[in-house]
Order: structure tokens, then C-alpha cells, then sequence
């Protein structure tokens, strides 16, 4: 394998040790419900379900709807005054609103009820109402639970507890043979590629999860083990590693040489040799280095931060350090999961400021402190941070773009030069 | 937050999950707002409900005021925090604040968006306007107003307000305080001094007008100058209100009526028109559809149930049933058993239409990123006239170009997936998140034809629909599998076809 070029060799690897700000205040993040977006595109065949207020069903609207041009598969069940006066009404009033509309959608063979903060307020107890539902509907429609809540979740974490939730129906695998599991929601292109170079490897039997279809759920069994594909899935990964499947520790697939750890480490647990590894990859891995190579070229030395949002934070924060030559100031995430990302902070330069949870108007004032060149952040700061003349990438284009593997790391790459570029260009 | 984020030194701490400062990018997304809403949110989190959150709603009240400095504290909870009782009001009021802090109680879960407005412009004014505010030994003086109603992220109300203050100035009345929209609580407190109050928007500022009128003696207006007729009436309710002529020359800038009346102008009539909305601009588009565009209102309706009555009175003088509704599955029902030519509505019509293949334009919030343009255009006034005409226009397939395409339909630019040619090449808007388009072609396609109980098309009528404009060609399909259906007919040939189309033709 290819040595990795010590970049600057002057800078001390490794962040995990580093102290972190923890922080609880004011934070700027969505909730749960937002995964709904994309889950409900990923699974073709399933129904999204928001037990929750009118504020819950505007986000969804405004955040999903707004922008979605085609008929949603996620709705909102309101919770009204009557609901909250007696929860045996509100569970009969759930019952009728769930028959309804699967006797008008046929096609729908998952039905996710998801928790909001009202819905967990008054404890509208969500695994019993599905428990019972499910009774009524199997075997034509499956209907599962998860919290997407605003007091228990944020963003990403909405998809973390749907697929926890969708954990427990995994069937067992009655065919022998190490089994590859690779969990998160990952664009189809991007799955399609990962698949055909694990496959030139010599690795046959692997399934994404979530899959496109909840009729063809893989099965897992104790031959299975499994790799995390987006930072996001800490529960995810405990239902797995209770089930009995081992978890790989890899960095996240971002960027050439994310891509390359990543699949090193799976090749490694599939005891694929080393010649056939540098085989499959080297063509695509220095494809990913060129296509990076021209964007570093305007961000090498530009600093950014990263404002906590979707747990990304961590890997793209390795990925423009490493490969596009960033400097790191301040890298927020929600909430970091010291396990999982171990092999990511041993990459980063020892000198990152890393913080967990957010006080927002603090977090600005660092910004203001520091100006940096690049803040990458949620939609409802982007323009305010853009009229105070910072650059801006909004975050949630890194959740909702193909960025991971080989084909994509140019992709990525663009993201973050693409605003200083934009911002080159416009002269008045 | 509207009413917050348009005015300039108030500062609105709201009790809310993390989860709910999504509202900011409202605001700064959708607006394109360039500065943060003046929200502070206490988010609290699971672990925060056992018994501190009060505790955390007092430190935030406290942090915001120290920030930001404001001259009024509104406090307000949001749907969750409706649910743990925290009373953000008597909280507030525990702190001592050296500014009036006003208590918003909206309950989020029997009142919505635009009477939460209304209710918190209210609330504020009645907090802040004293008697003695009224100048009452003012010497004679050139007749006044308020501008009431406008706030942010409300639709074209930034633009309604500069053609309705020069439409005032102009007929010589001075404009002294617009709010909220861009008012001080300095601003607030000097409300009582103007002789009448403008009321652009009823939804919002109704409330407050009463209130004042009867407080101050301060009329109010009623008519929503949306159109030229109506416009010329908001003329002749203000000069009276002011006792004032009415100038020359006033109307000089006004094309819609003209192009309106010109020969192109001729396939407008009796286009077939539905419209949703908030019930004002829903009112007084449905007049301006049918009295100076020349279309037919075939249906109307609102999502605002505090002024059905307007709406349902409306929809008598064009003599069809009003649709009170917030279920927009409702609202999708009705466009298609009304299969109207042109939708006007808001956000969620838009996709309907587009569902339905159907024209639409927008007239009312709630409403999408695209309704924030970089240029004037007011949907007030007589150049909010001709903005309309143009917008409704546009959608439509304009004159000459409709019959062509009927025509010549295999010609290489004119066929079924070709947009018309003034929509410009793609007929797909496309978002800055194009990875979601992507995601979003991995979806099975509908079938189209996945109606159970319909007739079979037999080879002919299926070709003899092939021949229809594609742009009509769904409603003809739509119409004819209805009158098979109907009429118990088991395959549809060419004969049921032309026979629907008598059934329909109207
Ligand atoms: S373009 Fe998309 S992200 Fe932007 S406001 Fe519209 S819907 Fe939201
Ligand atoms: S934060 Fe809570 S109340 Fe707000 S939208 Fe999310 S789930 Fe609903």
C-alpha cells in the first residue's frame, strides 16, 4: 500500500486525547424528524408516520415538503387539545388515522409511527400503539416505532433510532460464510460502486442497510460483521453488537484516503490479500487523489470551522485537513461518540478545538474571534454569518449529496471550494 | 416570530426543543433574511424535563437581554413546551427586566400561524400604547396613517408597503408609522397619533385596529387594494377618510387594464381558475381573476377558519361551494374534480399543480424561496396590477403558441415533454439540493393508469387520444375514464371519447 505522505510533519497527530468544550445552551440544530427526508426515499416501500404538533408537521413541511416535488410518503398524525385530554383518545384516534391511510396506500409495506416531543411529553406510549397496530396489519403492512424528537434527537440521530428500530426485525442468516454488513443510508450510486469494488475484491456476500426495499432486509447471523458507513448510528451499531455482530473500527468512507481505510479495514477482516487490494483500488484511489488535487490547490491553507450539526463534522473535518490541507479552528458536533470516531480524532492535528453540543451565541463569538474562512453550518446561519462577510457552506448539503467513496471525494472536495470560488467571481 | 423578526429592538425568547430553531432558516433561508431572527430559544432537552427547565427558560431570558439589549421582551412557549407548564410569562416577569415583557399565550394547538401573529402584534401594542400618547392639542396638520399589518416573511408585504406608502404620499397623506413590519417599540408607542389606520393585511392587523379604534377614534380601512378596481376604492376610502382630492395623473404607470383588453388577450377568457389561500388574497384575487382578467372562478376556498365568512361570501357571488380547509389532501380532491386550467395558491397548491400538471401561480404565504425575488413586485396598487397580469400570464400558454401547438404536435420543439417555449428551457426548477432529485429518481414510478375499477381504452380511442395536445391530453383521459366509469362502460372507444368531451364541454 502506498506509505501516507506526512503532510506537515511539524503538526502532532491525534485528538483523542484532547480535551473537549462541552456545551449546553442555545443550540441550532434540526431534530430527528428531518432523517424522515431521506429515509423515506431510501425505503421505497415505507410510510413515515409523525405522531406530533402542528410545529412538527410545519418542519416537516417546510423542511421536506417545500422542497420535495412529489407525493410524500411521510405525513403528520396531529396531536389536538382533545388528544391531550385523554391518551386512551389519542391511541384510538392513531388507530383510525393508520387504518385510513393504509386502506388509500396499498403500497405501503412499513409503517414507521415516529415520536415527537409532545407525542413524548404526555408519554403516548409509541411501541405499544405499533405493537398493537402491527397485530391489526401484518402481514401486509409491518409498523415499527423510533423517536425522532427534538428534546432526545437532532438531525441525523433521527435515522440512528429508525434503524435501531428496524434492528429488531433483521431476519437470522441460515447461510454460513462471513457476512458483510454496511450500515447508514448511502446514495444508490454510491452503493452500487462500493459494491462492484468489494465484489473485484473478492467479497461476495455483503448487504446495505437500510435497504431499498423493507421486503429484502438482510439477514445477519453470527458469521456477520458489520461497518458503519455514516458517523451517525452509535445505538444502531449497540442493537447490532447485541445481536451478536461484530463491528469493524474504521474512519468513515470520505474522501481518497477515508475511502481507502475504510475498505483496508474490511479487506483486512475478509483476509483479502494485500497485491489484490492495491489492485482494485489503486486506479480509482488516484482517480480521487487527482480530482481532490485541484481543489486543494484554492483551499490549501485557508482555515475553516465546522459548526455542530449532523456529526459529520469529525470525518470532513479529517478529510480537508488531510487531503485538501485545511486548517482546522474549531470543529463542533452535536454530540461525539469517542468509540466510534477513535480512528478519526487519531488523524486530526492535535491543536483542533473540538466541541460537543452548543451554546450558539458562544460558539459565535469564537467564530467572530477567530474569522475564519470557511464556517460550515446549518440554514438559519448561513446568510446571517454571509451578510457579516464569512463564507459559508450550509452542512446539510454534506448529509443530502453523494460524498463518500472514491468517485465522489472530487465531489466532495467541490463543496468546500465552491463558496470561496463564488466568492472570488462576484464583483459587485 | 414574524411579528419579532420585523421589527427592530425586540428581542422574543421563546421555550422550545432543540429542534424548533429550524424557524430561524425561515427567515434567513426562505426570506434570505441577512441577519438571524431576534429568537432566543431555551432548548431543552429529555433530560432538562425532570424540574429544571423552568430554571433554564429564566437563564435564557436573562442572557438574551444582556445580549441583545432590547427595548421589549415578548416570552412565549412553543407546542412542547405549552405541554410542561412553565409559565414564561410569570418567569419573565420574576427577573425584573427594566423593559416591558410581554407574555405571548399561543396555543399552538387549537390556533395557527397567522393568528398567532395577529395575536402577538396585538399583545404588543396593547402593552405598549398609552392614552397619553394621543397628540391631542395638535394644531392643524396634513392628514396621517398607519400602515398596519406587513411582518416578516409575509408575502410581497415588503414591496405592498413602498406602493402603498407612495400611493398615500401622493394623495398627500402622511405615513407615520408602518408596523410591524420595520417598527421600533418607539415606533409602537407613537401608533395613536395618525388620524386613520391602513389595514393591509386583516389577518394580522385586524385585531389591533379595533382595538385602536376603539381606544383612539382611529378608523380604519377596509378595502384590500389587490386589482385596479379595488385599488381605485382603497383611493376613494382614504381621501374620504382624510377629506382630500383626489390628484391627476394618479394612475399614469397602469398597463394591466390595457393588455388586458388587448386582442392577444382573447384565450384569457373563461380560462377556468381555482384559488387557496389566506382568505384575503384569496377574496381579492378571485375578483381580479374574473373582473379584469376575464376567467372563471370555478372554485375557492381558505386555510384561515377566522374569516370563512369573507371567503364563503365570496364564493356566492361567483356561485360555487368554498372550501374552509387545512387538510390540503382536501384541497388536492377538489382541484381534481374541478380540473381547472390554472391554480392560484400557495406553496402546497404549487405542488398539487405540478402533481396535476396543472399552470399555478402563487398569491398567498405560505410560500417558497422563489417568492422572495431580487425585483419590485408588489401585488398592491396599480403596479401590484400589472405584476399580477403578468404572473398569472406566465404560467398560461401564451396566444398564438397555444393553437400552434395544438397544430403542429410532432414538431421536434413542441412535443409532450417540451415546456412551453416561455418557461424556458427546463421545465424543472432545480433546488440547490439536486442530490434529493437524484435520490428521489430511484423511486419506483406510479402507475399511471392504477385505477382498479376503470374502463379499458380499446386501440383506436388510445390512438385518437395520442392525436390530442399533450397539454390537454390528461384532462381528456382523466375526463373520459370518469364518464365510462359512469356511464358503466367497459371499454372506452373513439365514440365514448368525443361523447365525454360533449359530456364535459361547458
Ligand atoms: S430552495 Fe430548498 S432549501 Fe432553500 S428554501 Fe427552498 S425548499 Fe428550502
Ligand atoms: S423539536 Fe420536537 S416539537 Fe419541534 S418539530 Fe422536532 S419533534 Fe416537533
Amino acid at each position: 500500500m502506498n506509505p501516507v505522505i506526512p503532510i506537515r510533519s511539524a503538526e502532532t497527530l491525534g485528538c483523542a486525547n484532547t480535551a473537549v468544550i462541552s456545551e449546553k445552551g442555545q443550540r441550532q440544530v434540526f431534530c430527528g424528524l428531518t432523517g424522515i427526508i431521506w429515509l423515506h426515499r431510501k425505503i421505497q416501500d415505507a410510510f413515515f408516520l409523525v405522531v406530533g404538533s402542528r410545529t412538527c408537521a410545519h418542519l416537516i413541511q417546510s423542511a421536506a415538503g417545500v422542497m420535495i416535488f412529489a407525493e410524500p410518503r411521510f405525513g403528520t398524525a396531529i396531536i389536538d387539545e382533545r388528544d391531550l385530554a385523554g391518551i386512551a383518545d389519542a391511541n384510538d384516534e392513531l388507530d383510525r388515522v393508520v387504518s385510513e391511510l393504509l386502506a388509500r396506500r396499498q403500497d405501503i409495506k412499513l409503517l414507521f409511527l415516529v415520536g415527537s416531543c409532545p407525542s413524548e411529553v404526555i408519554k403516548l406510549d409509541l411501541s405499544r400503539a405499533a405493537e398493537r397496530l402491527c397485530k391489526q396489519h401484518m402481514p401486509h403492512t409491518r409498523v415499527l416505532s423510533y423517536s425522532g424528537s427534538g428534546i432526545e434527537t437532532t438531525f441525523t440521530q433521527g435515522e440512528d433510532a429508525c434503524l435501531a428500530a428496524l434492528t429488531e426485525t433483521l431476519p437470522a442468516r441460515t447461510s454460513q460464510g462471513k457476512h458483510l454488513l454496511i450500515v447508514g443510508t448511502l446514495a444508490d450510486v454510491v452503493e452500487d460502486q462500493l459494491s462492484l469494488l468489494l465484489r473485484k475484491m473478492g467479497i461476495d456476500h455483503f448487504d446495505f442497510f437500510p435497504p431499498r426495499r423493507s421486503t429484502t432486509l438482510p439477514a445477519i447471523g453470527p458469521e456477520t460483521v458489520c461497518v458503519l458507513a455514516q458517523p451517525f448510528l452509535a445505538d444502531t451499531a449497540k442493537q447490532l453488537e447485541s445481536k451478536g455482530v461484530k463491528r469493524l473500527e474504521a474512519p468513515f468512507p470520505l474522501g481518497a484516503e477515508g475511502t481507502t481505510q475504510w475498505l483496508q479495514v474490511i479487506a483486512q477482516a475478509f483476509a483479502i490479500d494485500h497485491t489484490r487490494f492495491e489492485e482494485v483500488t489503486q486506479a480509482p484511489r488516484q482517480r480521487a487523489e487527482q480530482s481532490v488535487a485541484r481543489h486543494r490547490t484554492q483551499l490549501q491553507g485557508k482555515s475553516i470551522t465546522f459548526l455542530p450539526d449532523s456529526q459529520l463534522e469529525i470525518p470532513l473535518a479529517r478529510f480537508v485537513y488531510q487531503e485538501l490541507h485545511m486548517k482546522l479552528l474549531e470543529v463542533g458536533t452535536p454530540y461525539l461518540h469517542r468509540q466510534i470516531m477513535a480512528p478519526e480524532l487519531e488523524q486530526l492535528p492535535s491543536s483542533t478545538r473540538l466541541s460537543e453540543g452548543q451554546s450558539l451565541e458562544l460558539q459565535l463569538d469564537r467564530c467572530d474571534a477567530d474569522q475564519p474562512d470557511l464556517i460550515v453550518c446549518g440554514l438559519g446561519l448561513a446568510n446571517p454569518l454571509e451578510a457579516k462577510g464569512f463564507t459559508t457552506k450550509w452542512s446539510i448539503e454534506l448529509v443530502f449529496t453523494p460524498i463518500q467513496g472514491y468517485e465522489q471525494a472530487g465531489d466532495l472536495a467541490a463543496l468546500f471550494s465552491r463558496p470561496l470560488a463564488r466568492k472570488l467571481k462576484l464583483v459587485a | 416570530m414574524r411579528v419579532a423578526t420585523a421589527m427592530t429592538n425586540v428581542h422574543y425568547v421563546l421555550h422550545a426543543p432543540q429542534g424548533d430553531t429550524y424557524a430561524d432558516l425561515l427567515f434567513t433561508m426562505i426570506e434570505r433574511l441577512p441577519r438571524r431572527p431576534p429568537v432566543t430559544y431555551s432548548t431543552f432537552q429529555a433530560r432538562d424535563l425532570g424540574g429544571d427547565t423552568a430554571q433554564l427558560f429564566k437563564e435564557a431570558v436573562a442572557n438574551a437581554f444582556d445580549r441583545f439589549q432590547p427595548q421589549a421582551v415578548l416570552v412565549g412557549s412553543s407546542c412542547t413546551a405549552e405541554l410542561i407548564q412553565d409559565d414564561p410569562g410569570g418567569l419573565a416577569r420574576a427577573l425584573n427586566l427594566p423593559v416591558p415583557v410581554i407574555p405571548l399565550e399561543l396555543p399552538a394547538y387549537q390556533r395557527k400561524e397567522n393568528w398567532g401573529a395577529s395575536e402577538t402584534f396585538y399583545q404588543l401594542v396593547r402593552n405598549l400604547v398609552k392614552p397619553a400618547d394621543k397628540d391631542l392639542s395638535a394644531a392643524p396638520h396634513k392628514p396621517s396613517c398607519n400602515i398596519l399589518g406587513p411582518t416578516a416573511l409575509g408575502f410581497r408585504h415588503r414591496d405592498d408597503v413602498r406602493e402603498i406608502s407612495q400611493l398615500l404620499q401622493a394623495l398627500g397623506i402622511e405615513v407615520k408609522v408602518i408596523a410591524p413590519l420595520n417598527a421600533s417599540v418607539e415606533d409602537i408607542r407613537k401608533l395613536a397619533q395618525a388620524d386613520f389606520n391602513v389595514v393591509l393585511y386583516p389577518e394580522i392587523a385586524n385585531t389591533t385596529a379595533q382595538w385602536l379604534e376603539r381606544q383612539f377614534n382611529q378608523p380604519y380601512t377596509r378595502t384590500i387594494p389587490i386589482g385596479v378596481s379595488a385599488t381605485r376604492e382603497f383611493i376613494r376610502e382614504v381621501t374620504s377618510l382624510s377629506e382630500l382630492p383626489i390628484p391627476v395623473g394618479l394612475e399614469d404607470d397602469m398597463h394591466s387594464v390595457w393588455y388586458s383588453r388587448s386582442v392577444d388577450s382573447t384565450y384569457l377568457t373563461g380560462k377556468r381558475v381555482f384559488l387557496f389561500g389566506d382568505a384575503t388574497h384569496v377574496v381579492a384575487a378571485a375578483r381580479f381573476a374574473s373582473e379584469e382578467m376575464g376567467f372563471e372562478v370555478v372554485g375557492l376556498g381558505t386555510y384561515s377558519r377566522e374569516f370563512a365568512r369573507e371567503v364563503r361570501e365570496a364564493a356566492k357571488k361567483y356561485q360555487v361551494e368554498p372550501l374552509i380547509t387545512d387538510d390540503y389532501l382536501a384541497v388536492e380532491e377538489q382541484i381534481k374534480h374541478l380540473h381547472p386550467e390554472l391554480i392560484l395558491g400557495t406553496q402546497m397548491e404549487r405542488h398539487i399543480a405540478k402533481r396535476l400538471n396543472i399552470p399555478c401561480a402563487v398569491i398567498s404565504a405560505p410560500v417558497h424561496i422563489q417568492d422572495f425575488p431580487a425585483r419590485y413586485a408588489p401585488q398592491m396598487g396599480f403596479e401590484g396590477a400589472n405584476v399580477l397580469f403578468d404572473t398569472w400570464v406566465h404560467p398560461l400558454m401564451m396566444g398564438l403558441e397555444e393553437h400552434l401547438l395544438g397544430m403542429f404536435r410532432e414538431d421536434f420543439e413542441f412535443h409532450d415533454g417540451a415546456a412551453p417555449s416561455h418557461l424556458g428551457s427546463s421545465r424543472v426548477a432545480e433546488t440547490p439540493v439536486t442530490a434529493l432529485r437524484e435520490v428521489a429518481q430511484t423511486e419506483l414510478p406510479k402507475p399511471i393508469t392504477a385505477q382498479p375499477a376503470s374502463s379499458a381504452w380499446s386501440i383506436e380511442a388510445e390512438k385518437e387520444l395520442g392525436k390530442i395536445p399533450f397539454f390537454v391530453r390528461g384532462k381528456a383521459r382523466r375526463n373520459t375514464e370518469r364518464y365510462a366509469l359512469e356511464q358503466g362502460l367497459s371499454t372506452i372507444t373513439v365514440e365514448t371519447l368525443y361523447d365525454a368531451k360533449a359530456h364535459f364541454s361547458r
